[in-house]
């Protein structure tokens, strides 16, 4: 049996992983069901490994190519419409530089932003495209990997058991640093909006020298709004001055934001090493999992694939910097 | 190498350390470098900011702590006092924006924040414009060091003002000057160095750039190559051109 500690997106992609080539598992989680108290539940669902190439490592894009597919699989309700980039007029400079950090992307004018996003026509003059990019609901597909498990008779335990399993897994995010000294907190505040003026098909990132935002559509006229990036490992209530940015930035993309109804606020911290790259680590029967940082629905699926990859073949994968068995 | 009260500094270069892809670049960036002084903001991180804050410490350079974000003389001296108690150093970089799109500084709330620092023991860099009375005034109130600014925060516009720069440099020629702000290129660091600058404090610029390690290095260079120019006297530019070699013997009349 191999026993996983943490139900959060981590935790419950490894165990739909292993389960699926046919490994006994079971989660351990204080917490009955995805909710508040993790940070995925605070995601915004983005399945963007060309984007957030601009300000990440390139691991990040080559595993994240294969995010869209396998949350399809394993979860469903991935709508594959890409990624639509804006900047406003003063600061073009912003897309150029975002153009050359990146790839997979084609650039757009006005009739074109238009003809994608019917509600921003007329509002913006040049974009970049990311078509093969994707998007989900977090909160949709952290449940639909749950109740999948629990339908395949996979045990979620509130409490560990007596019984020692064969292998840990160890996928408790920021909770687990008594165990990982450099793990550390990254900030992130978010916003739920509602506001049935204004339909968008696809995740837009509006670039901004000083806040950068970006909005997911949820459907039904729902949409969030992230992310601060903020080194502070404190939890909990959004400041004012980050939901002032967010609705701003908001109210930029489009004036109708301005009379939206906003559903919800959140914070949490994000999990993350120095390199702000994802860790398996291997002590005797325990593998960490952890360090996701702000890529926990791109990156869980290949942290996942090399955790099962180490425990079938024994083989060292890229992200494991440390083996003592 | 530049001395900023009492202490001698490894470096003209001085790093900002926000914004960089993450905590190891920016200790590259700093490896790469090997910028004398590390300025790290507190406002934001409210508290849960240890982590970082240790990495910071661990960067291998003289910590200065800054009041960035604060608009008001009572937000800079409380981030202030905190930063003492956190960092365990005097020294203080105090931002006081007055103006919110282009991060000017309140020069008003800063004379007065100043006055009000150096009261209590605080070793204070003003991040000011190069209003040759706004720095006599920071004088007045105690700062050793004034850190006027090249161009707005984050603008990378390079040296906007370099009349106002160099009659500052020319009108306090003992105190220790830092360019800060505004740097975008080697070339605008190199220039603050020739005009005789004793430092440049720039952190956009590398942070954002494609590699910012490789960014920092440059910056390392630039600044090295601009110091060495101002204290190897250089030429003064003139108008009618003076051929480096004798033109005397050389049919150059025909």
């Amino acid at each position: 049996m191999i026993r996983i500690l943490g139900a959060g997106v981590m935790g419950l992609v490894i165990a739909s992983e292993l389960a699926a080539r046919g490994h006994p598992v079971e989660l351990v989680d204080p917490e009955p069901a995805p909710g508040p108290h993790g940070c995925s539940w605070w995601a915004g669902g983005m399945l963007a490994p060309h984007c957030e190439r601009e300000s990440a490592e390139e691991p990040v894009e080559r595993h994240g190519l294969a995010a869209i597919d396998w949350w399809d699989r394993h979860a469903g309700g991935v709508q594959r419409n890409g990624t639509l980039v804006l900047t406003l007029n003063r600061d073009r400079g912003e897309l150029a530089r975002f153009a050359r950090r990146s790839t997979g992307h084609r650039t757009v004018d006005g009739d074109q932003i238009a003809a994608l996003e019917l509600d921003l026509a007329g509002r913006f003059a040049a974009g970049l495209f990311y078509e093969a990019e994707a998007h989900l609901d977090p909160r949709a597909a952290l449940s639909a990997l749950r109740d999948r498990l629990v339908a395949q008779g996979v045990a979620f335990h509130r409490t560990p058991p007596e019984a020692a399993p064969e292998t840990l897994i160890d996928a408790r995010g920021l909770a687990a640093r008594d165990r990982l000294a450099d793990l550390r907190g990254v900030r992130g505040e978010m916003l739920v909006l509602r506001c049935p003026d204004v339909t968008l098909s696809r995740p837009v990132r509006l670039l901004h020298p000083r806040i950068p935002l970006y909005i997911v559509p949820r459907g039904d006229g729902v949409f969030m709004l992230g992310a601060t990036m903020i080194e502070s490992d404190r939890r909990g209530i959004v400041t004012a001055r980050s939901l002032l940015e967010l609705l701003s930035a908001a109210y930029a993309l489009h004036p109708a934001f301005g009379e939206a109804e906003v559903l919800e606020t959140g914070a949490d911290a994000r999990p993350a090493f120095p390199d702000n790259l994802p860790r398996l680590r291997r002590r005797g029967a325990t593998i960490f999992a952890n360090g996701l940082y702000r890529h926990g629905f791109l990156l869980s699926p290949a942290v996942a694939a090399m955790a099962a990859d180490h425990l079938e073949t024994g083989i060292t994968p890229e992200f494991m910097d440390e083996v003592s068995r | 190498m530049p001395v900023f009260y009492g202490v001698e500094v490894a470096s003209p270069l001085m790093l900002g350390t926000a914004q960089y892809p993450s905590p190891a670049i920016l200790a590259e960036a700093f490896r790469a470098s090997k910028a004398g002084i590390a300025t790290v903001s507190l406002r934001r991180e409210q508290g849960g900011g240890q982590d970082f804050w240790s990495l910071v410490q661990g960067l291998g350079a003289r910590i200065l702590p800054n009041t960035a974000g604060c608009h008001t003389v009572k937000e800079a001296v409380t981030t202030a006092h905190m930063a003492r108690e956190l960092f365990d150093t005097n020294w203080i970089k105090l931002e006081v924006i007055g103006h919110t799109d282009t991060l000017q500084p309140d020069v008003f709330g800063l004379v007065e924040a100043a006055r009000i620092l150096t009261g209590d023991g605080f070793q204070v860099f003003p991040y000011c414009t190069e209003d040759l009375t706004v720095c006599g005034r920071l004088l007045d109130a105690g700062c050793q060091v004034l850190m006027p600014w090249g161009a707005p925060i984050g603008s990378g516009l390079g040296i906007n003002n370099a009349y106002g720069l160099r009659s500052l440099r020319a009108h306090f020629a003992d105190v220790p000057l830092v360019v800060d702000a505004g740097i975008g290129l080697p070339s605008h660091a190199a220039q603050a160095m020739e005009m005789g600058f004793d430092a440049v404090l720039l952190n956009t610029a590398v942070a954002h750039a494609g590699d910012p390690a490789a960014m920092a290095r440059a910056m390392a260079l630039a600044v090295e190559a601009g110091r060495a120019a101002h204290e190897a006297d250089p030429m003064e530019p003139r108008d009618m051109a003076a051929p480096s070699t004798p033109v005397i013997g050389k049919a150059f009349l025909s």
